[in-house]
């Protein structure tokens, strides 16, 4: 301080006071280290730089774009395009092989996989859970029991167009609603699922007529779910042999889905996406196990 | 404001710091300086052309001798090749290199400090430039107090050249550990080699011209642990190098001391020349005793030797010997020097024992490896026959050259249980023949599906077992088959 004001100085400290007083303490006046205030101007010139070169300043309907040009949505598009490009030798490959023919090969079959955990876990899980062992009314991956078919292209055909979606190949097969449309009377009902029940291995109510259940079965259900209850995949209607139900197994769940079916859907990918990821799901789906 | 100026605001005049005294080492020479020199160019010798030897390890194989591949995140020295799960021997080692210290230790002090310790040698290695360049400790005082002239400043020029090269070349030395040092060398000759490489030869660059060059001895004194943990270490009986206190005192100069001589008063060896501290690379006055500054690299032992030689006294008047001696010698007893004590015999055992079980272990490793995770959604899967599946990610390890097919066996789940490999062609119902390529590694999916009529356990403990299909090398692990039943 060169000023020559008559600065007071405090005794014990023996720093100036600023000359400021309340009720007789004074302030002492420390000014600030010199490398903080240079380091405090650096910021500010580092501030003006940035203002010029980057985006900053917001305006009523836009904002400074900087003379770098710098664009964060248009970095995101170029990693992402990068993405593709990096994986394209595999995807390409992916794309020209068969879908037996990738398991045969290590080096594709580790992309596959890979690309297909990737996907399943953004895409599928949600209903089909992580390990695609699914939950009520969606169906489990994991198991050897295929309401549409398990073999490669069964679950490839299922991945493009989806059950009961918007596409034209979906695959449709629509359960009639035998209570809710009166088709069949309460009793009807409960004698044909009974019958089911008998079949399937579980407890049946007591004094219902199994044989006119039986017989109520092959006027109504046999044609889509076999003579002997084993389903048929090409319409989508599940095997009534199998230890796995799809809307659970016991005697009201079939009841319930005698009466008022429930037809879950599943979107299809094709246009959703690339050819070469639903392939490699595909092959990760059919590597849990079930696949036939 | 510099540090050695700066003063409370108080007025008081004593300075808060003492910026640490530049020290200018005189040469000498003499025995330990010879051992020094010897050191120096093995030592470095080593670190320079290591990286060149060759070593055939066969076809698709790397033939550095010693080298760190990071890209195929393998190690190699020599006969041995480490695999990034195999990083544990590096514990053996560093066990070896910490026992080894304290042997050292416990034998004759700071000999890691003194000769081998790459500060050491690399700031031995500058001041010999320093010397060659400005001149022996006199011309160098008297350089640093001259104004800037053409002459001095061809003087630093050419010294700090010679530095640069010297960093530069140790820089470049490190990155020919991670590459295969020929190429490297001409990739960073023609300007094409990876940016890595670049940066690293400079970080080394930097930091060997600033710490052998201007940092010293101040490292030794400020930044290392060990000075702290030796002092911790040592005992009575570890030589050190000692001024021989009892002989050397009083000290005084040559004629004053003559004269007490002849008039039968006591007068010591020590003759107040300042050899042993001006010859010091630490700056250390050694009659003052042990001390954390002092390194015991010996060269005291060589400049105080050098004028006894003229002086007609005999020489070690400064040598390797202990406190305990000197008071022995006092009391007119005869010197003991004892190498063979417990601590260094635990020491000695310590290192034979860690390093017999490394060369066991490492003549014993494995060439295959499997390891086994269970998948943890879902734990089992129940089919429609009753049956139940486990999934098992599996990896193999083929650390051999060569394509080797090795055969996979689930043990402990009952008969009829079925193994499959996805991706593996299926010749026996559970028995995948797995192929793993040389070298590498192979991830399979593994699903084990018991028979539908066995009542499985909630958990059945399993082994893996692969057996290679020509040497019959067999590798277990252990794991467990979930299934829906009681606990």
């Amino acid at each position: 301080m060169s000023d020559t004001h008559n600065k007071e100085v405090d005794q014990i400290s023996g720093v100036e006071t600023t000359g400021h007083e309340w009720d007789g303490l004074k302030e002492l006046n420390n000014p600030l280290p010199k490398w903080w205030l240079y380091l405090f101007y650096v910021t500010i010139i580092w501030a003006v730089v940035y203002w010029v070169l980057y985006p900053s300043w917001p305006l009523i309907s836009s904002y400074t774009t900087g003379v770098l040009g710098a664009n964060q949505r248009q970095e995101a598009i170029a990693a992402y395009e990068k993405g593709i490009a990096d994986r394209s030798e595999f995807a390409d490959k992916i794309i020209a092989t068969s879908l037996e023919d990738i398991a045969k090969d290590q080096e594709l079959l580790q992309f596959a996989l890979a690309n297909g955990q990737a996907a399943f876990g953004d895409n599928c899980a949600p209903c089909h859970g992580n390990g695609g062992t699914g939950a009520e009314g969606y169906p489990n991956l994991q198991d050897d029991t295929w309401i549409w078919g398990g073999t490669m292209d069964d679950i490839h055909t299922t991945l493009l167009y989806g059950i009961r979606s918007d596409y034209d190949d979906a695959r449709i097969g629509d359960m009639p609603a035998y209570g809710r449309d009166e088709l069949l009377s309460k009793d009807e009902i409960n004698q044909v699922a009974n019958f089911v029940a008998s079949k399937a291995g579980l407890e049946t109510d007591e004094g219902v007529d199994l044989a006119a259940g039986q017989t109520l079965y092959e006027d109504n259900c046999a044609a889509c779910h076999g003579d002997s209850l084993e389903g048929i995949q090409e319409v989508g209607a599940p095997s009534l042999m199998s230890a796995n139900y799809l809307y659970g197994k016991s005697l009201d769940a079939i009841k319930a889905q005698i009466t008022n079916p429930r037809n879950g859907v599943m979107p299809g990918w094709a246009d959703r996406l690339d050819p070469a990821t639903i392939k490699s799901l595909t092959v990760y789906v059919h590597s849990f196990g079930g696949g036939q | 404001m510099s540090a050695d100026t700066e003063t409370h605001e108080s007025g008081d005049s004593e300075p808060w710091f003492e910026s640490a005294k530049k020290i200018y080492p005189m040469s000498t020479h003499g025995l330990f300086r010879r051992i020094k020199w010897g050191l120096l160019f093995f030592t470095l010798g080593i670190y320079y052309f290591l990286p060149f030897v060759r070593y055939d390890r066969g076809p698709n194989a790397p033939s550095q001798a010693v080298l760190v591949d990071m890209e195929h995140a393998r190690a190699y020295f020599f006969f041995i090749e480490i695999w990034p799960q195999e990083v544990y021997y590096l514990t053996g080692l560093l066990i070896i290199a910490a026992m080894a210290l304290f042997l050292m230790n416990a034998v004759a002090g700071r000999i890691w400090c003194g000769y081998l310790c790459p500060q050491t040698v690399w700031t031995d290695l500058f001041l010999w430039v320093e010397s060659k360049v400005e001149g022996d400790r006199r011309e160098r005082i008297a350089l640093d107090k001259e104004p800037w002239t053409f002459g001095k400043l061809r003087k630093r020029a050419t010294k700090h050249f010679f530095w640069l090269m010297i960093a530069w070349w140790t820089g470049g030395a490190w990155v020919l550990y991670f590459n295969d040092a020929p190429t490297l060398v001409w990739q960073l000759l023609t300007f094409q080699a990876p940016m890595v490489a670049y940066i690293w030869i400079g970080i080394l660059t930097t930091t060997t011209y600033l710490l052998a060059g201007f940092m010293r001895e101040q490292v030794c004194i400020y930044m290392c642990p060990w000075p702290r943990i030796q002092a911790a270490l040592t005992d009575e009986k570890a030589l050190n190098v000692t001024y021989r206190w009892d002989r050397g005192e009083p000290r005084g100069s040559l004629k004053q001391n003559k004269k007490l001589e002849a008039q039968g008063m006591p007068a010591g060896d020590c003759i107040d020349c300042y050899q042993c501290f001006q010859v010091c690379p630490t700056g250390v006055d050694i009659r003052k005793g042990i001390q954390m500054d002092c390194i015991q690299c010996g060269l005291c032992i060589d400049a105080c030797d050098n004028i006894m030689k003229k002086i007609g006294k005999p020489t070690g008047l400064i040598a390797y010997d202990t406190d305990e001696n000197i008071q022995r010698r006092i009391e007119g007893k005869e010197p003991v020097f004892e190498i063979v004590r417990v601590r260094t015999v635990i020491y000695a055992a310590i290192i034979a024992v860690v390093g017999a079980i490394m060369l066991f272990t490492l003549l014993n490793r494995d060439f295959s490896d499997i390891s086994v995770l269970h998948d943890r959604n879902p734990v089992f899967v129940e089919q429609s026959d009753g049956s139940v599946r486990n999934g098992y990610t599996v990896r193999l390890s083929n650390k051999r050259r060569h394509d080797r097919s090795f055969m996979l066996h689930v043990e402990g789940m009952p008969p009829n249980t079925l193994v499959e490999a996805v991706g593996v062609d299926t010749v026996f119902a559970d028995r995948p023949i797995v192929v793993v390529g040389p070298d590498t590694t192979r991830e399979i999916r593994v699903l084990v599906t018991s028979p539908p009529d066995a009542d499985m356990p909630h958990s059945t403990p399993v082994t893996f077992r692969i057996t290679e299909n020509v040497m019959g090398e067999v590798v277990t692990t252990a794991d467990t088959f979930k299934a829906p039943g009681k606990p």
